[in-house]
């Protein structure tokens, strides 16, 4: 093969956004006054010189062809003014001047299939990660449970009838690539690592795997005369750590490899501080194509949180008004012992005190 | 023309109901595009074993050390040679976005154009660090690809033990609660670690995030190592007639139940208009021809809540700038950790302020790269060391903003208190 001169990058880092911008957010840049919601799925800013935009928001795959973004392209600039943006959980916003072309993008939108919704009191799109289609270590997909959902859930998405915002989440491993949510789907592997001794002596830095395991688990030991590690299995928390440093030290089980549900992180400091999501069910089956198990709790969590949560109150919010036992007995989930709390700081998780609600 | 389509019965049902389907849009690429073929093929096996079947590998850009993220098919028959050969290869490369992630059309045609003619089709916006992910080109292809967005004006983002691509809220461009430039301090402080960023050369991972205000929208206290979070020190600042207008569309029962009620720190009071106070630290605004409320700025912790609730009738102060958060990560190895308190409050405003800021995590990272142990997050090391040391590191004094509670328990040496005291009072004198 002939060598070709080969390219240096120009390491150019963030590009400027402003290059980009729609020009009524440049020109009011660092100059908002408000914005109210005339409709759910459209944001109204409105600046302090007066000038306004409305900002359509819509669902999208996340993963996407470029036909469908050629699609997008297509409507922004026929139906806005050719600038959008993406949120963070992969809605697209399309921003316009004039109030005029608010109603025909939202109709070019929607005739097209992409549902207009996400903005206040909503569920908004789901949070997630790569699963089976691109991750070297998952335990299950994320695309497919997400677009699982978002198919059921898509009223929610579109009205703003939730006591305040709801975040979900997918990870397809106990990583939690798919972050912190109102309520998170993530797996939850039950039995210790298989691992295959003929490969780990060539593919793993084994005093670097030992040092992985958060229980100590893992100790060098010399397998049919190969140099390998074994697992202390009374000790191992079936976290998976040790699998992406050490690919031979299998964790996914088509089996034994379950779906956990949790429930009240928030990252906003509205009201009381940021919280860690708190888990609430396991053992659920890693159900492709449709993940119907896993949709089912899902979605009684939310319709008990929908029902009996005050307004603003997020899901956090609503638990620390009602009480864990009574989360428990309202959204029908069984408390088995292991979601009493055992790792390093467990105590802070105790009801150190005799408030106890009957 | 592409080759012929794999059975794919479970995807299929991914093709049913409402939601916009990747599914969908994989298959419209599989009518011209191999890759896009055999990775579908690839993926309903996974759908079928509940296995995946990728690994990672060594794969680059010429220049860097970092920012694709390598992926070769297991899934093989008896002689070893790839099921799906043409997605054998199915490469991701990560590309920084924008501050704000805003695009116009003419930018996202060029990067479809670009992905037509070397990936699978397939592009993600955006992954969960900000990446605009284009995936699956092969090993021959990543390269073109790169040049090419890189013409375009984009980079590549983190991976590995690295500085990670960062995000920034809409912010300044579009919302009333910015409180800082969030991206010019996302462009001044990323753009100061390109190398790092290329290059992966740290204990693990280090993540930026920058939120214009509290409510946090990067969800950067959960997983920024460092987190720059907008506030402000002065007076929440009121406007009369969109309070009247609130009140007017809301009533009595949703101001004491849904604001009064939820205010955090009962700053927030409602009163009769005679009976409203004055003062330096007094925010009030009438809400009818009778009442009004009444905010104690003193006690105000800057939840937003009440902001976010009446959102032109209240809003943030003037005297803007940033609380600074370390820390942030998800369980991996010691159990989660918030982004605590570094910095109480840093003006943003100059460009002066802004270097400060990337002098800070400039220091920051030097540290976290000489202390760290492998593997271990900016939080685990400042866990591991405690906080007052990486303070002393840093320069910075302790501050009680830094703590949910002194101390509650004697095991200390404290036999250095007088010199501390001594410290802290010469300081307040030479102020």
């Amino acid at each position: 093969m002939a060598q070709t001169q080969l390219r240096r990058p120009v390491e150019s880092g963030v590009p400027d956004n402003k290059q980009f911008m729609h020009p009524t957010l440049l020109k009011n840049y660092g100059n908002w006054k408000y914005h109210d919601r005339p409709r759910p799925g459209v944001l109204h800013h409105v600046a302090h010189g007066g000038d306004e935009v409305w900002s359509v928001r819509a669902g999208t795959q996340r993963q996407m062809d470029i036909h469908t973004i050629r699609k997008l392209c297509d409507i922004a600039d026929r139906f806005a003014e050719g600038h959008v943006r993406f949120t963070i959980r992969s809605n697209i916003e399309f921003m316009v001047s004039d109030e005029t072309k608010v109603a025909p993008l939202i109709a070019e939108l929607e005739a097209n299939g992409f549902p207009v919704g996400g903005t206040g009191n909503s569920v908004s799109m789901i949070a997630h990660t790569q699963g089976w289609l691109h991750c070297d270590i998952p335990g299950t997909d994320a695309s497919g449970v997400v677009k699982s959902l978002m198919d059921e859930l898509i009223d929610e998405f579109r009205q703003e009838d939730m006591p305040n915002r709801v975040h979900l989440s997918t990870s397809c491993c106990e990583i939690n690539c798919g972050g912190q949510a109102d309520i998170a789907i993530i797996v939850q592997h039950t039995k210790p690592p298989k691992i295959n001794h003929d490969l780990v002596a060539n593919v793993c830095e084994r005093p670097a795997v030992v040092a992985r395991c958060p229980v100590a688990a893992i100790r060098p030991a010399l397998v049919n005369g190969k140099p390998s590690l074994e697992v202390d299995e009374a000790k191992c928390v079936c976290c998976g750590a040790c699998y992406p440093p050490c690919p031979p030290m299998q964790i996914n089980d088509p089996e034994y490899s379950k779906i956990a549900i949790w429930v009240g992180g928030k990252n906003s400091n509205a009201r009381a501080k940021p919280t860690f999501m708190k888990m609430v069910a396991s053992g659920l089956p890693n159900n492709p194509p449709r993940w119907t198990e896993v949709g089912e709790v899902v979605k009684k969590i939310l319709y008990t949180y929908k029902a009996d949560a005050r307004p603003w109150e997020r899901l956090s919010d609503w638990v620390e008004r009602i009480g864990w036992p009574r989360f428990f007995e309202k959204t029908e989930l069984p408390f088995t012992k292991y979601l009493v709390d055992d790792w390093r700081g467990s105590r802070a998780n105790l009801n150190a005190s005799t408030h106890i609600r009957f | 023309m592409a080759k012929k389509m794999h059975d794919t019965p479970n995807l299929d049902e991914l093709e049913k109901g409402p939601w916009p389907s990747f599914v969908t849009g994989l298959k419209r690429l599989a009518q011209d595009n191999d890759m896009a073929v055999d990775l579908l093929g690839q993926l309903e096996t996974s759908y079928q074993t509940k296995k995946g079947y990728w690994k990672g590998g060594t794969v680059g850009v010429f220049g860097y050390g970092g920012g694709i993220i390598p992926r070769f098919t297991e899934l093989k028959d008896e002689k070893g040679e790839p099921i799906y050969k043409d997605a054998a290869e199915f490469h991701t490369l990560r590309v920084q976005p924008p501050p704000g992630m805003h695009y116009n059309t003419d930018v996202l045609r060029k990067m479809a154009d670009i992905w037509e003619r070397h990936g699978s089709g397939l592009i993600a916006f955006h992954g969960q660090s900000g990446d605009i992910m284009f995936q699956g080109a092969t090993t021959d292809n990543v390269q073109g690809a790169f040049d090419e967005i890189n013409e375009l004006g984009f980079d590549l983002g983190g991976a590995g033990p690295a500085v990670r691509t960062s995000m920034s809220c809409v912010g300044a461009a579009r919302c009333e609660q910015s409180c800082y430039d969030e991206a010019k301090a996302h462009r001044m402080v990323l753009n100061t670690f390109v190398d790092d960023i290329h290059r992966p050369s740290l204990p693990y991972k280090f993540k930026f995030k920058f939120s214009g205000c509290p409510n946090d929208c990067m969800n950067s206290i959960q997983r920024a190592d460092m987190a720059v979070i907008g506030t402000w020190r002065d007076n929440i600042r009121t406007d009369e007639a969109l309070a009247k207008k609130w009140f007017a569309k809301h009533g009595m029962n949703e101001l004491v139940n849904d604001v009064v009620a939820r205010c955090p720190t009962k700053a927030f009071q409602l009163k009769e208009i005679k009976d409203v106070r004055k003062g330096e630290h007094v925010s009030s605004v009438a809400v009818s021809d009778t009442h009004a409320v009444e905010i104690d700025n003193h006690d105000c912790v800057r939840c937003m809540h009440c902001i976010n609730v009446m959102t032109g009738a209240l809003s943030p102060g003037k005297d803007k700038g940033a609380t600074v958060l370390v820390g942030g990560k998800r369980t991996l190895k010691i159990g989660d950790l918030m982004g605590t308190v570094v910095v109480p409050f840093m003006k943003l405003e100059t460009d002066e302020d802004m270097e400060q800021l990337v002098d800070l995590g400039q220091r920051i990272i030097d540290f976290f790269a000489e202390n760290a142990l492998e593997h271990e997050r900016t939080g685990e090391m400042i866990e591991r060391i405690g906080l007052v040391n990486f303070l002393d590191a840093m320069g910075i004094d302790v501050d009680p903003n830094m703590v949910a509670s002194p101390r509650m328990n004697p095991y200390v040496r404290t036999d250095g208190w007088d010199e501390e005291v001594a410290k802290i009072k010469a300081k307040q004198q030479a102020a």
